[in-house]
C-alpha cells in the first residue's frame, strides 16, 4: 500500500514536469514573442525603444537563446516561485492568481461533493425501481442535464431568477465586498453566492454519474449473492446497501480521476457566463491579450491542481477497493 | 419491506422466443437492423439527426429570408407568434401571422414591437424567392415557407441588427453539425492510428503510449482547447479557421477513441472465435476482413456517434467564448454569443434558440449511440 502511494507521488511529480513542457510550448504558439507584445505597447503609449535597448530586452529575457535554453530559465525561475510579470495588470503573476486559483479548486471540489451526494442517491433510487415513472422521469431529466451546454444552464438560470425574482445572478461577491480583505462576513457572502456556479458546473456530470450508479448497480441486483443473501433472510435494506450498492459504488470512485477534469473546464465557461471572479475568465483574457506570463502560470496551476486531484482519487480508489489494492500489490 | 423498495424478484430470463429460419439466415447486418428497428427511440432520433443534416446541406432552400440581410426596422423584433384562428374566431387550416409595428418607448428608449391586426399574412410553403445555389450546383428559388412581399416572416425573432434569427440558425447548422463529424473523423484517424500501434505492438510502446494519453486525459479540456484555439493566427479566413478548431478539437478529443480502440482490439485478438478460425486453418487476412473487421465496424459506428456530441459542445463553447468560429461565419456558438449578458438575454430572450439547436442535436446522436449499441450487441435480444 505504501509503496503503490510512494509509485503515484513519484509518478505525479513526472507528470507535473510534463504539464510544465506542454504549457511551454502552448504559449510559444501564438506568432510572435511577449517582447514583441511588449514592446508595441510602449510604442502605443508613445514611447519608442532604441535598437539597443531592445537588444538588451531580448538579452534580460534570454529570447536569443535556443528553445530549450529559454525552457529551462523560465521553469527555473518558477521553481524559485517568479511566475513573472503580468502586462495586462502590471502587477507580478504571483500576487494575482492565488485568490483566483482558490476559488477555482473550492468551486470543483464543492461541485464534485454535490455531484456525488445527489448522483448516488437518485441511482440507487432510480435502480431500485426500475421501469417506475419516476426512473423514467430522472433518465429524462439526466439525458437533458447530459445534452445541455454548461454555459446555457448558466444563461437560463440567469435569465429565469432575473426575469422572476429580479436577482442578479452574476459574481461570487456582492459590490461591498469586492477586493475587500477576507473576513467573517465576506466568508458568508460567498457561501450566498457559491451554490448557483456549483449547481451549474455539477449538472453535467450528476446526469453521467446516475447512469453509471444506475447501470452497476442493476447489474449487480441480478447477481446470485443478492438471490442468496435474500433467501437467507437479509432484510432488504440491509441487503442492499451492505453488499450491491458497495460494489456499484467502485466505478463511481474511479469516476473521480475524470470528473475532477471535467469540472475545472466546465468551470472556465461557467465562470465566464457568470462573472466569477475565479482562474477561467482570467485566463481567456490574458490568452486574447497575449499576456504570456499570466497565461503560462494559469494553465500550468489549474493543471497542477487537476493532476493533484486525479492522483488523489486514485489514491482513494486503492484504499476503497480491495480487489484493486490486491491487484496492484501482486504487480 | 420487499415492495416498499420495490425490488423485483423476477426469475432469470430464459429465452422462450423462437426464432423462425430467417432468423438464423440473417446476416449480421441484418440482425443488427432487426433489433435497431426496434428501438423507436433511437429511429426517431436518426429522424431527427436526417433532418438536422438536411438543415446543413439545404439551408438556403428553409431558410426565409437571406440570412445576412438586416432588416433595419425589425431590429430585435420578436419571434412572430403563427395563428390558426383569427380575431373573429375564424379557424384557417392554413397558418397565418400579422405584421409587427415597433414604437420606441421615449422613457427606456426601448423598442416595442406590437401586432398589426387589420391584415392576415397566409404562410405559403415552397415558395418561391431570392435565388440561389442547391449545394451550389443547381440554380433554384424555391423556400420552404414564406409570406406574401411585404410582409416579413421572422419565426425566432431577429437579432440586434435585424437579422432574421430563423435563417441565420439554418446556416449556422452547417458548421456546427459538420465540424462534430469532421473532428470526430480525425481524432478517430489519430485514435486508430496510436491505439492501433498501442494494441498491435504492446510491450514497450503501448506503456508509453498510454502514458501519454493518461497524461493528456489528466489536463482540464477546455482550458487547453482554449489556449490552442487563441494560438490560431487572427489574420486567417473563414475556412483555415474552421479547419484550424477542426484540427485543434480533434488533438484534444483522440485520447479516449484511442483507448477504446485499443481495448476493442486486444479483446477481439483473444476472442474464442478467432481461435477457432485459426485452429480451422484461416489465413491471417481472411481471419481480419471477415471476422474482425464486421465485429470492430459495428463498434466503430458506435463509437463514433457517441463521440459527435463531445465535438458540437465543445466548437459551441468555443465559439459561445469568441475564439472559435469568427463572423460573419455563423455557427450556433456564434449566435449564442449575442445572448452573452443578462441584459440582453431579459431584452430577447428568442436569442436563446440556437441553444436548442445544440441540445436536440446532443440529445439525438446519444440516443442513436446507445440504440445503435443494443442493437450491435449480439448478446442482448
Amino acid at each position: 500500500m505504501r509503496s503503490y502511494v510512494l509509485q503515484r507521488l513519484v509518478y505525479m511529480v513526472f507528470l507535473l514536469w510534463l504539464v510544465s513542457i506542454v504549457t511551454f510550448i502552448i504559449i510559444q504558439l501564438p506568432p510572435g514573442d511577449y517582447l514583441s507584445t511588449y514592446i508595441s505597447r510602449l510604442e502605443q503609449a508613445g514611447q519608442v525603444l532604441a535598437d539597443e535597448e531592445v537588444a538588451a530586452l531580448r538579452e534580460q529575457y534570454g529570447l536569443n537563446l535556443p528553445m530549450y535554453a529559454r525552457y529551462f530559465k523560465w521553469f527555473g525561475q518558477m521553481l524559485q516561485g517568479n511566475f513573472g510579470y503580468s502586462y495586462n495588470w502590471e502587477k507580478p503573476v504571483r500576487d494575482l492568481i492565488g485568490e483566483r486559483l482558490a476559488l477555482t479548486f473550492t468551486i470543483a471540489i464543492l461541485s464534485a461533493i454535490f455531484t456525488y451526494s445527489v448522483a448516488i442517491p437518485i441511482g440507487i433510487y432510480s435502480a431500485t425501481r426500475q421501469y417506475s415513472i419516476a426512473d423514467y422521469v430522472i433518465s429524462f431529466v439526466g439525458f437533458i442535464g447530459l445534452a445541455i451546454p454548461n454555459f446555457m444552464l448558466a444563461l437560463i438560470l440567469m435569465y429565469v431568477a432575473w426575469a422572476h425574482y429580479g436577482l442578479n445572478l452574476t459574481g461570487l461577491f456582492s459590490p461591498e465586498f469586492q477586493g475587500a480583505p477576507w473576513s467573517l462576513a465576506k466568508l458568508g457572502d460567498l457561501a450566498i453566492h457559491l451554490p448557483i456556479p456549483v449547481i451549474v458546473v455539477g449538472t453535467a456530470g450528476t446526469a453521467g454519474l446516475v447512469r453509471v450508479m444506475r447501470g452497476t448497480l442493476l447489474d449487480e441486483l441480478n447477481k446470485q449473492y443478492v438471490i442468496t443473501a435474500r433467501s437467507k433472510g437479509v432484510g432488504e435494506v440491509t441487503l442492499l446497501f451492505k453488499y450491491p450498492v458497495r460494489v456499484a459504488l467502485n466505478p463511481i470512485v474511479s469516476s473521480l480521476a475524470w470528473l475532477f477534469p471535467s469540472l475545472i473546464s466546465g468551470g472556465t465557461i461557467t465562470a465566464y457566463v457568470l462573472g466569477l471572479p475565479t482562474a477561467g475568465p482570467m485566463l481567456l483574457r490574458s490568452l486574447l491579450t497575449q499576456d504570456t506570463f499570466l497565461t503560462a502560470s494559469l494553465l500550468m496551476f489549474v493543471t497542477i491542481l487537476t493532476v493533484i486531484g486525479t492522483t488523489v482519487s486514485d489514491i482513494l480508489l486503492v484504499v476503497v477497493d480491495p480487489r484493486i489494492r490486491m491487484e496492484r500489490a501482486a504487480s | 419491506m420487499l415492495r416498499r423498495l420495490g425490488i423485483r424478484r423476477e426469475p432469470a430470463k430464459t429465452d422462450a422466443v423462437t426464432y423462425d429460419d430467417s432468423y438464423y439466415m440473417a446476416s449480421q447486418w441484418q440482425l443488427i437492423w432487426r433489433k435497431f428497428r426496434r428501438h423507436r427511440l433511437a429511429i426517431g432520433s436518426l429522424a431527427v439527426i436526417l433532418i438536422l443534416y438536411s438543415m446543413a446541406l439545404f439551408s438556403e432552400f428553409y431558410s426565409i429570408n437571406d440570412y445576412q440581410k438586416r432588416h433595419v426596422k425589425f431590429a430585435k423584433s420578436p419571434p412572430h407568434t403563427i395563428y390558426f384562428v383569427d380575431e373573429e374566431g375564424n379557424f384557417s387550416l392554413r397558418p397565418f401571422i400579422y405584421q409587427m409595428k415597433q414604437t420606441l418607448d421615449m422613457d427606456t428608449l426601448q423598442r416595442n414591437y406590437s401586432e398589426v391586426r387589420d391584415k392576415r399574412f397566409p404562410i405559403q410553403f415552397f415558395v418561391q424567392g431570392e435565388p440561389y445555389k442547391i449545394l451550389g450546383l443547381v440554380e433554384s428559388n424555391i423556400h420552404l415557407m414564406g409570406v406574401e412581399a411585404p410582409g416579413v416572416f421572422f419565426p425566432f425573432g431577429t437579432d440586434d441588427l435585424g437579422r432574421d434569427l430563423f435563417s441565420r440558425t439554418m446556416h449556422a447548422a452547417r458548421i456546427s453539425l459538420s465540424i462534430g463529424f469532421l473532428g470526430v473523423i480525425i481524432s478517430f484517424v489519430l485514435g486508430c492510428l496510436f491505439g492501433g500501434i498501442s494494441g498491435y505492438f504492446g510491450g514497450l510502446v503501448d506503456l508509453v503510449i498510454q502514458r501519454l494519453i493518461e497524461f493528456l486525459i489528466s489536463i482540464p479540456s477546455i482550458p487547453l482547447i482554449i489556449a490552442l484555439a487563441a494560438a490560431l493566427p487572427a489574420e486567417w479566413s473563414s475556412t483555415q479557421v474552421y479547419f484550424g478548431i477542426t484540427i485543434v478539437l480533434a488533438t484534444v478529443g483522440w485520447t479516449t477513441l484511442a483507448r477504446a480502440v485499443r481495448g476493442k482490439l486486444l479483446e477481439l485478438r483473444e476472442a474464442d472465435f478467432v481461435m477457432a478460425a485459426r485452429i480451422s486453418n484461416m489465413g491471417d487476412l481472411d481471419i481480419i476482413i471477415k471476422h474482425l473487421l464486421p465485429s470492430f465496424a459495428s463498434f466503430l459506428i458506435v463509437v463514433l456517434s457517441l463521440s459527435v456530441p463531445g465535438m458540437i459542445l465543445a466548437e459551441t463553447a468555443l465559439s459561445f467564448l469568441q475564439i472559435g468560429i469568427r463572423p460573419p461565419a455563423v455557427s450556433w456558438g456564434v449566435l449564442l454569443q449575442d445572448a452573452q449578458n443578462i441584459r440582453s438575454l431579459s431584452q430577447s430572450p428568442w436569442l436563446l434558440i440556437p441553444g436548442l439547436f445544440v441540445i436536440v442535436t446532443v440529445l439525438a446522436f446519444n440516443f442513436l449511440g446507445d440504440g445503435l449499441r443494443d442493437a450491435a450487441d449480439p448478446y442482448k435480444q
